[in-house]
């Protein structure tokens, strides 16, 4: 496994591979993502920045590479996000079923092995995500969050780099064909 | 559609996706005013399509009722019309029957008043091809006889010419060929009563010196043997200067409220002519009633005033004064010594009499000492 640091974009859709993993890994994962964001914190509260069960998704979404698959990936992870938080049900579940969607959307155009790729990647969605949760709360829990663009930028590069990281790792799970 | 599903397929899933979840966001979250969002929701998407049926519903419901509201009114307007129609009927008839019954009740005090016997009739129809003859509904068998005069309360009609055994043929005061004899009663200018021309009557043969004037009534003499004298025949129109007579145009009065109800003279018993119109005749006005203290008085000035022209009350005076000398009148010897006259109030002063007060004739008696007694008298 070699991340292809020449093209980003795949010239046909031939070009694009689409990733398998076997099926306790799409359980186990998201659910051990959800465990050390629940867990870790405790311990190291700096950690709490990181939004490991998104990048999951974004991950899992990208490299399946079907909206189908993404979205529902994300609309359960974001669920159960919603089970583990204050959050009415729905409110991370909306917003990852649709980062899920968009990613395994933009993941069938690029080439998503590209680290740069990645990073970029998971900025963006990082950053869409965290703008598409900020509406919901305005929107639907008549919240008034503050429109903190410049700490979700800086939050967006760390995790871009986790993610990456994290990237890396998952690539370890994909099935081999 | 399953093409439609399998082309847009991604999109399908994400929009159920996110319905569902929204569901599900809806059924915990509440707004502002507590109030869960499924239902605020639910209610939002609910409200307008249920106006737009109630909408529809009441047009068409509206327009049903309206168009059955429109058929009964349709319905009632004929139906208000007819009644409207059955009331005027009503009305008429109504009217009609008061008029008679105020004419009935006329003529019978009328008929009740007046010496004459007098048969009451009805005008039953009209004679053909003239509006000077009628018809009325007492004939023969009644008594009624050819010659006989028709009057109604407001003065003479006609005459009877023809007397059938159940009807009677009368002409009117207004046909050329009707006479009767008349006198004015302001002057007693007397003449012939002849129809004018339908409507109006003349009356010939008044002497040009005899002073005629419009407005004055004229009466009937009983010169006709037909009517008796003293009824009212009508008022004057116009008079014009002529020689040997005057040209006198008069206005029946006999006629002025149609032709309805009659008397026809069965026996004619004659009155005094009149000299004031009917119209204007003196309306006797009963005196104001007397204070508490004049109750004594008010009897003997009642009896003092049975008598009620000047003249009574003057030979009254005389009388008394004779009585109160010891005088007798028409018992006295000749040569014996008259009453002395000269005491009694308002002698020779004239027969305006300026005198005592016909109800206090004897100031003198006993009758009349109450009133010096009475409370504020002078006393």
């Amino acid at each position: 496994m070699s991340y292809s640091g020449e093209r980003m974009l795949l010239s046909s859709q031939r070009e694009s591979r689409v990733s398998r993993f076997r099926f306790w890994v799409m359980l186990v994962v998201p659910l051990a993502a959800l465990l050390f964001q629940i867990y870790v914190p405790l311990f190291f509260r700096f950690l709490s920045f990181l939004d490991l069960p998104l990048l999951v998704v974004i991950y899992l979404a990208v490299m399946r590479r079907n909206p189908v698959t993404g979205l529902l990936m994300g609309a359960a992870v974001g669920l159960a996000q919603d089970s583990l938080s204050k959050n009415p049900l729905g409110m991370y579940g909306i917003v990852n079923t649709l980062v899920g969607y968009f990613a395994a959307s933009i993941g069938m155009k690029l080439d998503v092995d590209n680290l740069t790729m990645r990073l970029l990647l998971a900025y963006f969605f990082y950053i869409l995500h965290q703008f598409l949760y900020w509406i919901m709360e305005r929107a639907l829990l008549r919240h008034l969050p503050p429109f903190d663009w410049q700490h979700w930028l800086v939050l967006g590069i760390l995790n871009a780099l986790v993610g990456a990281a994290l990237f890396h790792f998952l690539d370890k799970l994909r099935v081999t064909a | 559609m399953e093409s439609f599903l399998n082309r847009y397929r991604n999109i399908t899933v994400l929009l159920l996706t996110i319905l569902a979840q929204l569901v599900l966001l809806s059924l915990q979250v509440k707004n502002d005013q507590d109030v869960r969002f499924i239902r605020l929701w639910t209610v939002t998407a609910v409200s307008p399509l249920a106006k737009l049926v109630d909408a529809l519903r009441g047009g068409s419901i509206g327009f049903v009722r309206d168009y059955i509201r429109l058929h009964d009114s349709d319905a009632e307007n004929r139906r208000l019309r007819q009644e409207v129609d059955r009331q005027k009927l009503e009305i008429v008839f109504l009217k009609n029957q008061l008029n008679t019954a105020d004419r009935a009740g006329a003529l019978q005090l009328f008929q009740a008043k007046i010496p004459s016997k007098t048969l009451p009739a009805s005008v039953i129809m009209m004679g053909l091809g003239t509006n000077s003859m009628v018809f009325v509904d007492q004939g023969s068998l009644s008594g009624v006889m050819r010659g006989m005069g028709v009057l109604t309360p407001d003065g003479i009609l006609g005459k009877v010419t023809t007397a059938y055994p159940t009807s009677s043929q009368v002409l009117l005061v207004t046909d050329p060929e009707f006479a009767a004899g008349v006198v004015s009663g302001k002057n007693h200018a007397r003449g012939t009563l002849k129809g004018y021309d339908g409507h109006l009557c003349k009356v010939d043969y008044v002497a040009f010196e005899d002073p005629v004037e419009p407005g004055d009534w004229f009466y009937t003499s009983g010169d006709d043997r037909m009517f008796p004298s003293g009824f009212p025949v009508g008022v004057v129109k116009s008079v014009q200067p002529g020689q040997p007579f005057k040209e006198i145009t008069l206005q029946p009065s006999g006629m002025a409220r149609g032709l309805e109800d009659v008397l026809i003279v069965l026996d004619a018993v004659h009155q005094e002519i009149p000299d004031t119109p009917p119209g204007s005749q003196p309306v006797y006005v009963a005196p104001p009633p007397p204070a508490a203290g004049d109750a004594e008085v008010a009897i003997p000035a009642a009896q003092g005033a049975a008598s009620g022209t000047e003249a009574d009350r003057l030979k009254a005076a005389y009388k008394a004064s004779g009585d109160a000398q010891g005088h007798t009148f028409g018992d006295d010897a000749p040569h014996s010594k008259p009453p002395d006259f000269s005491k009694v109030p308002g002698a020779g002063t004239g027969p305006a009499a300026k005198a005592p007060a016909p109800a206090n004739p004897a100031p003198a008696t006993k009758d009349t000492a109450p009133e010096q007694k009475r409370p504020g008298g002078g006393q």
